[in-house]
């Protein structure tokens, strides 16, 4: 029941609902990837997924701000969160392999590949947990989100959220290729996620 | 002193519960009748546009039943589903956020609470004084100077449109009309009544007899035809409910004529500022009329004009 009433807030307060254009929501391995903006991200993308495909899907979330109180609370009875280690990963810490054994062979995930909020308009730079991945799970499909007007409802360095209307747009799976450089790869998935601001 | 309901505020629900039933077999009709892919576009939208009518009336005849604190909270509702829209297609910035926090939890609950207090000399200039002055400081606090004047005057006005205007429809409830006294939710039932139908009547009108466009850079679908059609017909509806207003039928013309220019006058500024923006509606919450605020861009500017001349001329 808490989750029911999550899920609604999270719709309440961004007003946000799926777009999708050029996939669909599919019970099948994936690997939602989206810009990230918001401490709203995770949640709202979470929430707008359909019930049954939401069940499925757990976000990647970093551990340092997860961990502690409510969020502790949401993170671990309500979505199910993967709390990886960004500061320092070890050999021993390794987010790559701890991702992986939570989505089995039929759980889907949520990341971030920023690896933090930003503030301006284009995502920054993806980090390489994306890259790495695609390469240990090829029959995942990568869907490429766009996380929009979440930064206006809830900035970085805010408490309060504002009631704005945000949108989420999932585009086209993506896939990676033969002898695709993770440069070009990581390149090319930032730029799939930026594109969705035109479809 | 709250609502009276009285013969004739059932005669009104009862002539637009029986409106939407015609609407509703018309619309059902065409359905079998029309056999063009673009006509049936047409016709699923009317019918889309109708069912969400059914809501609408339901919403409110339910809100008017609760009387004036259920009627005052609906409205401050609007205001705020209404703001909600065109801030977020308002481009603000990082700096302008606890200023919009302030104007969505502050202000505009403000707004209906001194409405609700009946607390008029406040009322009438909470938002063009005080808010005109609170949201520009608020902002430069916040240190962000770029686009600052832009930013500030677009949610000044977003206030004014969605909260200001908006309220001076329920304040209907609040005025004194000497010899109506009690009777005041039939005044704003006619108001919205004639704002709403006088733009039905002009789409109506327009898609059936529309030639010649009258703003076509700003709003391709208004004609002429629309135009005159609907604001003669919607005139003509309201002076036959002069019964139901304080007006004698004479004067509920006047007032039907005013409202409905209003109402026009709002539907073309808001496409103007949707125009502007690119996009074609406020959103998606009311199926097969958009957003909102699509829906009560002529209310936003008959309202206010409504409430003086009634307040001016009638108490």
């Amino acid at each position: 029941m808490m989750k029911g009433f999550m899920v609604f807030l999270a719709k309440l307060i961004s007003g946000a609902s799926a777009r999708w254009v050029g996939s669909v929501p599919e019970r099948r391995q994936r690997i939602y990837f989206a810009n990230h903006t918001s401490n709203l991200d995770a949640l709202v993308l979470w929430a707008v997924l359909p019930a049954e495909i939401r069940a499925l899907t757990r976000p990647v979330a970093a551990r340092d701000y997860w961990s502690k109180g409510i969020r502790r609370y949401i993170a671990n009875e309500i979505f199910h969160a993967i709390l990886i280690e960004r500061k320092k990963p070890t050999a021993r810490d390794n987010p790559i392999e701890q991702i992986l054994t939570a989505m089995g062979n039929d759980k889907s995930i949520i990341i971030f590949p920023e690896g933090g909020r930003q503030t301006g308009d284009a995502p920054t730079e993806f980090k390489s947990g994306l890259y790495h991945l695609a390469q240990k799970c090829p029959d995942a499909e990568l869907i490429p989100v766009l996380m929009d007007n979440l930064n206006r409802i809830l900035p970085k360095g805010e408490v309060l959220p504002v009631p704005l209307i945000g949108h989420v747009t999932f585009g086209p799976p993506m896939k990676l290729l033969p002898d695709e450089s993770k440069q070009a790869f990581l390149e090319r998935a930032r730029a799939e996620v930026m594109r969705l601001h035109d479809l | 002193m709250n609502l009276k309901f009285d013969q004739e505020i059932l005669w009104l629900g009862g002539g637009v519960f029986t409106l939407l039933l015609v609407a509703t077999v018309i619309g059902q009709w065409l359905r079998y009748r029309v056999k063009s892919d673009s006509g049936q576009k047409t016709i699923q939208n009317l019918n889309a546009r109708t069912k969400a009518w059914w809501f609408m009336v339901a919403v409110f005849a339910l809100a008017m039943v609760a009387g004036r604190g259920g009627t005052v909270i609906l409205f401050g509702l609007i205001s705020f589903l209404a703001l909600r829209e065109f801030i977020t297609l308002t481009p603000t910035r990082l700096g302008d956020h606890r200023t919009l926090f302030w104007v969505f939890f502050v202000i505009t609950p403000l707004q209906y609470v001194l409405l609700w207090y009946d607390w008029y000399e406040l009322f009438i200039i909470l938002i063009p004084v005080y808010a005109f002055l609170f949201v520009p400081l608020r902002s430069a606090v916040a240190g962000d100077c770029e686009k600052f004047l832009e930013r500030t005057a677009k949610i000044q006005w977003g206030l004014m449109v969605c909260v200001y205007c908006v309220s001076h429809a329920p304040a209907l409830l609040f005025l004194n009309i000497p010899g109506y006294e009690g009777e005041n939710g039939k005044l704003l039932f006619y108001f919205v009544c004639i704002a709403q139908i006088s733009d039905v009547l002009q789409y109506v009108w327009g898609k059936t007899l529309g030639r010649h466009k009258i703003a076509p850079t700003v709003s391709p679908n208004k004609t002429w035809e629309g135009f005159i059609g609907g604001i003669a017909t919607a005139v003509a509806i309201g002076a036959g409910l002069w019964w139901a207003t304080p007006f004698t039928p004479l004067q509920s013309a006047g007032m039907s004529l005013a409202i409905t220019l209003m109402g026009y006058a709002g539907g073309l500024v808001m496409s103007a500022i949707k125009r502007d923006r690119g996009v074609k509606d406020y959103g998606t919450l009311i199926e097969g009329h958009g957003g909102v605020m699509d829906r009560i861009d002529s209310i936003c500017f008959a309202a206010p004009v409504f409430f003086h001349l009634t307040r001016y001329y009638f108490t």
